[in-house]
């Protein structure tokens, strides 16, 4: 207020100053000070204006936070104490502007979860498909991973639900649990991981633990939402398994003190398990397969025995390394490994050992806008040498051939499996162009085989037939192109075609479509 | 760090030694620079303003990038991890890809609670803060639009809080910190008025923007900035949105165009071409467009200048 009255006061005696100059005709001077005066005037006008507004906005903010945390006082306060001694705190603002926004939560409001105002953010991803092929065996046949679109019509791949927030001081958590369907149409619940990770461990280290996606490669680590595909790499669903590798345990990473990016790691874990597959599951089944289904290479996997000693843990080390190519192009570079027993024969001391590469590079100029245009290329390839332990398929020691039991064609009685290693290997590598904004066509080659083993080399029968070669570690290949559009960061829509030749079985097409939304925090990912 | 180490002690041969290493110390100390990490080049500015020679400064969004899709790459965790300060905007314009990275740096300086975390929107009147977080209005922040440095006014808080940070982080150098803030924000009025000078005849003028990214621009100098390229923020602009864009611009005689450097100029120039109104380039960030490389100053300078050129010659 005084600084109006005073300007109103400086615009009178700018007046009177005026009239005199302007009646006895205004010399140079007088008219240089007047211009000196008016620019003041405009001065001092902008300078009053800016005062002004800046005290609004000031008080609109006080006003705001008097409202806020009023309506906390009241929340805050025991219920009788706010009806009984505080009236003025139980109708907080009605008249206040701030009313609609702050006003308290009622029982019929949906509950929010958001940054700054929860302990953890929420989210939610929900995943579904529809579509078809012409192959009769779609869930482990064509489709190899878990939450890979399992049959003709509708598959829900996934609800994957995320909690993350900071535990304390010290620590962080993160959850994700996966709500699904299986090909049958029974819910399952999986814990995808849940796990604490310190915040300040010296020495450049980082401790995870609890239930962990195995740090191994690049796909195995990431959520199915994450990746650029409907379905998963065929190497890594036939090498590490249908879910990848999970289990409870816990993982070391040391940021290596080098100019550039490189972390070595070491992941300890559990070794037993359907999300261990390669290990002491006792094959390639998901959610316990099929009955009938055969063990891998023929094998009972009966010496599931729990962890009696450190050997029987699953240890899996790996290194990352990264470089700016230039300002807009990035390479990530690992190569990854993991041993453990896998309870394959009788003996119960059989080993498997699991190799893998991985790249991905990314161009993403630097006037992109939301993310495009970019070019991305990634990469794994994966080696598997799986030891077989020995096996009498006269397991019931009689000595005569009974029914479902592996016969050597040589002597028609039950066969002797000896001892032997097996080596798979595969890879995929894929090209995504984002062409314009939301739109990316993407492209992956598929490849995975096994080397001829013993027990496919025949002389072998099953119910009178020759065994062959194993289907689940025979040479297949598949080209898989896709386009995918995004409407937001929060949802998707994806058009994917596979190309499928299977050996001894034969070429198989397959169209999915595939929808996908975010509800909640959308949390961050690695690059 | 702590200045104890440094007073003189007289207690034997050995603790002479013991206090002359750590006196080495502490020279050495106040002859490190601090290692600062900056989100955005803006805030870099302000933060340079502010630590003069005495911080190195790493910047990790580019000038001409869109800060909302800055890629997470590994190498700004190796920068990260060394960092004695992070100064982010902390509104939300970064936090698609600024959490993972901050998670994987193992850094405890950097951590949202610690001092070195300089979350640089806290006391500064946000604009646009939805009533309900509802996502069928487009991508929306939670905490308010998250361009607040475009009003010259709130780049002063800013300046305050890297200060109090630098300060705290570098005690010794708490006084130069200040008396660096002090000349800025002095520097930054002084300027603020002249601005305000130059813009008061285009009060009140409409301004089409392709993102809504200038509403604390438009607050400072009077001008209204209401029409938007883009539908909803962060979707692309869709032909019966744009048809019903250019019918408002002639309806309001809105004929300047803001686009930044990462957004799609050709948009902005076909509904120029059809409005007779003229496509300005603009930017958030020191560096995003030839002209504003000097700084926030220069920066502010260049979007004040250019915007009044523009309004002047379509009057």
């Amino acid at each position: 207020m005084k600084l109006s009255r005073w300007i109103f006061g400086l615009m009178v005696g700018m007046a009177t100053v005026n009239s005199p100059a302007s009646d006895a005709g205004a010399s140079e001077s007088d008219a240089g000070q007047i211009r000196q005066l008016r620019e003041a005037l405009v001065q001092l006008q902008a300078n009053f204006e800016r005062v002004v507004r800046e005290q609004q906005a000031q008080i609109e903010s006080l006003k705001q936070q008097l409202a806020a945390l009023q309506a906390a006082a009241s929340s805050a306060a025991p219920p009788d104490a706010t009806a009984g001694t505080a009236p003025e705190a139980a109708t907080p603002s009605a008249s206040s502007p701030a009313a609609v926004s702050d006003r308290r939560w009622s029982p019929t409001d949906p509950i929010r979860f958001g940054r700054g105002s929860a302990y953890a953010d929420l989210g939610l991803v929900a995943t579904v498909a529809a579509g078809g092929s012409t192959a009769r065996d779609i869930e482990g046949g064509t489709q190899l991973g878990g939450h890979d679109p399992n049959q003709r019509g509708f598959t829900l791949q996934g609800v994957e639900m995320s909690l993350q927030g900071a535990v304390d001081p010290y620590f962080r958590g993160n959850v994700n649990l996966l709500f699904g369907l299986d090909g049958d149409g029974d819910s399952l619940l999986e814990v995808e991981e849940a796990w604490l990770e310190t915040v300040s461990l010296p020495g450049n280290l980082q401790l995870r633990a609890g239930q962990l996606l195995t740090d191994f490669g690049r796909i195995n680590t990431q959520h199915p939402h994450q990746w650029a595909f409907v379905d998963s790499p065929l190497a890594v669903a036939r090498l590490l398994g249908p879910d990848g590798l999970r289990n409870p345990g816990a993982r070391l990473g040391w940021l290596l003190p080098l100019p550039f990016f490189a972390e070595l790691s070491l992941s300890v874990q559990n070794s037993h398990g359907e999300t261990a597959a390669p290990f002491r599951a006792g094959g390639g089944h998901h959610h316990g397969g099929e009955a009938e289904e055969l063990p891998f290479g023929f094998r009972h996997a009966d010496n599931d025995r729990g962890v009696r000693g450190v050997d029987d843990l699953l240890f899996a080390p790996r290194l990352a390394v990264s470089f700016d190519l230039t300002e807009s192009q990035t390479l990530l570079l690992g190569a990854s490994a993991a041993f453990g027993p896998n309870n394959s024969g009788a003996d119960g001391d059989t080993r498997t050992q699991i190799f893998g590469l991985d790249a991905y590079w990314k161009w993403k100029p630097a006037r992109a806008h939301g993310g495009f245009p970019f070019v991305s290329w990634q990469a794994e390839a994966l080696l598997r040498r799986y030891e077989l332990g020995a096996v009498d398929w006269d397991e019931n020691g009689n000595g005569a051939l009974d029914e479902g039991e592996v016969e050597d064609a040589a002597t028609g009685l039950p066969a002797v499996l000896g001892r032997e290693t097996v080596t798979d290997w595969g890879f995929y590598t894929q090209w995504l162009y984002g062409f314009r904004k939301g739109w990316v066509a993407g492209v992956r080659f598929d490849f995975v085989t096994g080397e001829r083993a013993d027990y496919e080399r025949g002389g072998l029968l099953l119910n009178g037939e020759p065994l062959g070669r194993d289907p689940l570690r025979h040479r297949r290949w598949r080209v898989s192109p896709n386009l995918t559009w995004y409407p937001t960061e929060f949802s998707k829509l994806r058009l994917q075609y596979n190309y499928d030749d299977r050996r001894d079985i034969g070429v198989d097409h397959s169209v999915w479509l595939q929808a996908e939304f975010v509800l909640g925090a959308h949390a961050a990912h690695k690059f | 760090m702590s200045m104890v180490f440094c007073t003189p002690n007289r207690h034997g041969p050995v603790r002479l030694v013991v206090a002359a290493l750590a006196a080495l110390l502490c020279v050495g100390n106040a002859l490190a620079k601090l290692n600062v990490v900056c989100t955005t080049p803006d805030l870099a500015s302000i933060a340079r303003e502010v630590g003069g020679d005495r911080i190195e400064i790493t910047t990790l969004a580019r000038p001409n990038e869109d800060p909302h899709f800055v890629d997470a790459k590994p190498s700004f965790i190796v920068k990260l991890n060394r960092a004695d300060a992070l100064i982010h905007g902390g509104a939300e314009l970064e936090s698609g890809w600024l959490p993972k990275l901050v998670e994987q740096a193992r850094n405890a300086r950097i951590v949202s609670a610690a001092r070195g975390n300089v979350r640089c929107c806290e006391g500064v009147p946000m604009l646009e803060v939805p009533a309900t977080l509802d996502r069928s209005r487009g991508d929306i922040h939670a905490l308010g639009n998250p361009h607040y440095l475009t009003d010259p006014a709130n780049a002063r808080i800013v300046a305050h809080h890297i200060a109090d940070a630098f300060g705290q982080l570098d005690p010794p150098n708490k006084d130069f910190y200040a008396e660096n803030a002090r000349r800025f924000v002095a520097a930054l009025e002084a300027k603020l008025l002249e601005w305000q000078r130059i813009m008061a005849p285009h009060r009140g003028r409409q301004i089409v923007a392709y993102h809504n990214s200038w509403p604390y621009f438009a607050a400072r100098f009077g001008l209204k900035i209401e029409l938007f390229l883009e539908p909803k923020p962060g979707i692309p602009p869709s032909p019966s949105h744009l048809a019903n864009v250019m019918a408002q611009m002639k309806e309001r005689n809105a004929r300047v165009i803001l686009v930044e450097p990462y957004l799609n100029r050709r948009t902005a120039e076909t509904v120029a071409r059809d409005t007779g109104a003229v496509v300005v380039e603009v930017t958030q960030f020191p560096g995003g467009v030839k002209g504003t490389e000097g700084g926030y100053l220069a920066l502010m300078d260049y979007l004040v200048n250019t915007l009044a050129r523009a309004l002047e010659a379509t009057k």
